[in-house]
């Protein structure tokens, strides 16, 4: 078994957020299920049934909910998470490439975005040491205290 | 009229704005901390924004995560509730900086009232008596001690910046006022990080009486009558009224008009309360001037059948009153117990942790204002307050009825509340016949 495809494989899946691939090579098949993060975006509260104007309620990235079966990986995984309420930028300015992407290596100091508040740009570090496995926020989205931004797998 | 508000606070008077926006087809969004991340009333909003962990001052004092979620969520006003941001005259600022409503006085009028020397000096302006005492700040002991000998023992050192009960020492003699003035001034640096008192004539047996006002943009403002709270534990309120038992026609006129006057004077805009001392002879004095809407208006709005909440709300957007001072009457007698999760039976200790059972009182004259449920949790960090049962009668022993009534169908479990003791504040011989003061629950029903 050629473990470099496998790490390649493993790798595809994780940039391009797959839970699971098959492989077949001839006689050869390898399957491959990763345990993803569930619920990556969700609602802070489900939708006010009586909605006056019709509007429905913003979404905001949040705690994610891992399921019982994905748990233990979770509990290995750094998540780094907003430390105030503003708007999520990825990239240093606009048109810049992101500060991390999914595959990137951080260590504590690195910047891993910028939250915007009240007109003050604030870098946030990532405060942890791995390679980033998920990014959860999306440029320009608003995101609250405790929303979850990054995962990081521990290095 | 706004298309959307943010609700800067939390529990009851977070579900009571939420109440009154949805009746104005207003959006809400509303901050919480995480310690009330799974609150129920979070869902009666089109959003809600958490702005950071439990403790007051890393969420709801904070007016930097607050006014981002305003921003966040693009509203055009903020209501601040009551407690918290509510009477910071330096956050109502930043909210006009950033273009956001701010539900409430102006940051102008708001520090002209808020501060207790400012607020005598308007009232001496306004003719609104005033009760005798030095005329601002207190610089010295000497000054204290001669100020006291003038207007004679006993006399109480309150804090200029203070407020629920903090910050207050009486004193009785020379003696007690040097030790108390200490005291005071620590005690204020402390809670309120300004260290300034003054001292007052201290009125004992007297009864506080505070008045409704409202005030719009356009230069209206009117009286919405008074409450009586004089029953209190530790300067906290625990039942307020409307009307007052024993004011007489005469003196409610002058009390309420002295109100309007005094607010007027410092060009105070939307809700607020003038709190007054009556004494036994039906004179008044000035206490001082709550610039926010208070836990009881629900006692005011069933006398007056006016909605304040909304009342507010309009006039940040820029309404007029839709009433003028001959349209607003006093209409039977109400009366609101606060429900407080505390034990009286082990000196008020808290109860804080989750309510497993909890049956709500209801019938005709009931009202309840409260956040809780069966399997809410009550978060340690916050005050106490649970609910307010309000009830409106025709007249007073009939609300006082109907009050017994609804405290005793309220049941609850295992939380520890007040409802014992306002029980037997309603069955109180002095409370019935509107024979109380402001010491009467701790000199007489706390001390057997």
């Amino acid at each position: 078994m050629d473990v470099g495809l496998l790490a390649r494989l493993v790798e595809l899946m994780t940039r391009h957020d797959l839970n699971t691939v098959d492989v077949r090579d001839g006689d050869r098949r390898v399957i491959l299920k990763r345990g993803g993060i569930g619920g990556a975006v969700q609602g802070v509260q489900p939708p006010a049934t009586f909605t006056p104007g019709g509007a429905p309620s913003q979404t905001l990235a949040t705690s994610a909910v891992p399921t019982a079966a994905r748990a233990e990986e979770e509990s290995r995984n750094y998540r780094i998470t907003s430390p105030m309420v503003g708007t999520f930028y990825a990239a240093p300015k606009p048109g810049e490439k992101p500060f991390v992407t999914v595959g990137s290596l951080v260590t504590e100091d690195t910047d891993v975005c910028i939250i915007e508040a009240m007109k003050t740009f604030n870098n946030i570090k990532a405060e942890c040491r791995g390679t980033v496995v998920r990014v959860l926020a999306q440029d320009g989205q608003p995101v609250e205290f405790g929303a979850v931004l990054f995962v990081v797998t521990p290095s | 009229m706004f298309s959307k508000i943010l609700i800067a606070n939390r529990g009851e008077i977070a579900l009571r704005v939420i109440r009154a926006c949805r009746e104005l087809a207003v959006q809400t969004a509303v901050v919480y901390s995480t310690a009330d991340a799974d609150a129920a009333y979070l869902k009666l909003a089109d959003e809600a924004i958490c702005i950071g962990n439990a403790p007051p001052k890393e969420s709801y004092l904070k007016p930097d995560r607050i006014i981002a979620a305003a921003e966040i969520a693009d509203v055009q006003a903020i209501h601040p509730g009551y407690g918290f941001l509510s009477e910071n005259a330096h956050f109502a600022e930043i909210c006009r900086t950033c273009k956001i409503e701010f539900i409430g006085p102006t940051p102008e009028a708001m520090a002209a009232v808020g501060d207790k020397v400012e607020c005598k000096r308007l009232a001496r302006k306004a003719k609104v008596p005033i009760v005798p005492g030095s005329e601002g700040e207190v610089e010295n002991e000497k000054q204290a001690l001669r100020i006291a000998e003038e207007i004679g023992y006993p006399v109480i050192i309150k804090a200029a910046a203070g407020g629920g009960g903090r910050g207050m020492r009486v004193a009785h003699n020379d003696v007690s006022l040097q030790g108390g003035l200490r005291q005071a001034q620590a005690e204020a640096e402390n809670a309120f990080k300004n260290s300034a008192v003054y001292i007052e004539k201290y009125i004992e047996m007297g009864r506080h009486v505070e008045v409704q006002v409202l005030g719009d943009h356009h230069g209206n403002i009117v009286h919405l009558w008074e409450r009586d709270c004089s029953m209190q534990r530790r300067h906290q309120k625990l039942v307020e009224e409307s009307p007052c038992p024993v004011l007489k026609p005469k003196t409610r006129e002058a009390l309420c008009t002295a109100a309007v006057r005094l607010v007027k004077a410092a060009h105070y805009t939307n809700a607020g309360t003038v709190e007054f001392l009556l004494d036994r002879d039906q004179n008044f004095y000035l206490l001082e001037v709550n610039a926010r809407i208070q836990v009881e208006h629900p006692v005011t709005e069933a006398v007056t059948g006016i909605d304040l909440i909304k009342q507010q709300i309009r006039i940040a957007a820029g309404e007029t009153l839709p009433f003028k001072q001959e349209d607003i009457e006093q209409r039977g007698h109400a009366i609101e117990c606060r429900i407080n999760a505390e034990d009286p039976s082990r000196n008020f200790a808290p109860s804080p942790g989750v309510i497993e059972q909890l049956r709500l009182p209801g019938g005709a004259g009931v009202r309840i204002d409260s956040h809780v449920y069966a399997g809410y949790r009550i978060p340690p960090n916050y005050d106490s307050m649970i609910g307010k049962l309000i009830v409106h009668r025709p007249t007073r022993s009939e609300a006082v009825a109907t009050m017994r009534r609804a405290l005793a169908e309220f049941h609850i479990a295992p939380t520890s509340t007040t409802i014992p003791l306002l029980l037997q504040i309603m069955d109180n011989q002095n409370f019935q016949n509107g024979d109380v003061d402001t010491g009467f629950v701790e000199r007489v029903m706390l001390t057997k």
